[in-house]
């Protein structure tokens, strides 16, 4: 039952994990709009979920104390589908961040990532109505 | 938890930032003056950014690595009257570009706003996530 349960709320949280990571990825590029040389980066949302949804114990992260442990889990792994952004209109420092990207996929990705909480929030109530029978 | 390096980030942006409407706001208040401390014309700063790790693998911070004086030649006015004035009569004022600092501090704030927008969405998405089940 408990592996159940945590089947059904897998696929939000990992999407969760991932859009949270996005989320980061986007404010380093906000951040560092006016810094010289600095390349604008993005994941390959679709891919890493699709990779980290395919992996055994994926959603459930287990800590790694020695070199020897395999990785379970979390969002580890994704490291692989960042990108750099295709330069639109190139600048004499060499930075690549176009602010209008970055704003609208940051606006972008702050509402999926609360679409996913939303729907974790139905999940559960869901959970919650079956479990005590509606009363 | 990576949402909340987003404060990092951004925070560090609004600090150089900051730094660097400080460097503009030097500049243009010493737009005139003949004399610094050093006994020479005042020169124009600039500070220079560096994208530094925070948190995570993936984040990417400012830091202010140094502040450079700008090279370029001082401005020489012809005003024989004036006590700081060469044997020809030309005084040397600071290299200090008003347009191009006006433009600066423009930029400057622009960013700063964007960064403070990003901080104010995470701080919502964060608060979205403490009231998941409720």
């Amino acid at each position: 039952m408990k592996a159940r349960l945590d089947e059904a709320l897998q696929f939000n949280q990992t999407a969760l994990n991932l859009q949270a990571r996005r989320q980061e990825m986007l404010a380093s590029n906000i951040a560092n709009a006016d810094t010289p040389n600095y390349k604008a980066r993005d994941i390959d949302f679709r891919s890493a979920l699709a990779a980290q949804l395919g992996r055994p114990g994926a959603g459930l992260a287990m800590v790694q104390t020695s070199a020897g442990h395999l990785p379970t889990g979390g969002a580890q792994g994704f490291e692989s589908y960042i990108g750099y952004r295709q330069e639109l209109q190139s600048s004499a420092d060499g930075n690549t961040v176009n602010m209008d990207v970055e704003r609208a996929a940051f606006a972008e990705n702050a509402l999926h990532y609360e679409a996913s909480l939303t729907f974790i929030n139905g999940l559960l109530s869901g959970m919650r109505t079956a479990i005590t029978g509606g009363q | 938890m990576s949402m909340f390096d987003v404060f990092n980030i951004a925070g560090s942006a609004l600090n150089a930032q900051s730094q660097r409407l400080n460097t503009t706001a030097s500049n243009l208040a010493n737009a005139d003056s003949v004399v610094g401390e050093d006994g020479e014309p005042y020169r124009a700063k600039q500070v220079v950014f560096e994208a530094v790790p925070v948190g995570s693998a993936q984040g990417r911070g400012v830091r202010v690595t140094q502040v450079v004086e700008s090279a370029a030649p001082m401005r020489l006015v012809y005003d024989p009257a004036n006590p700081a004035a060469n044997g020809e009569g030309y005084v040397e004022m600071p290299n200090v570009s008003v347009v191009e600092e006006m433009v600066n501090m423009i930029s400057a704030s622009r960013s700063y706003q964007n960064n403070v927008e990003v901080m104010n969405t995470a701080k919502t998405l964060l608060q979205r996530t403490l009231t998941i089940g409720q």
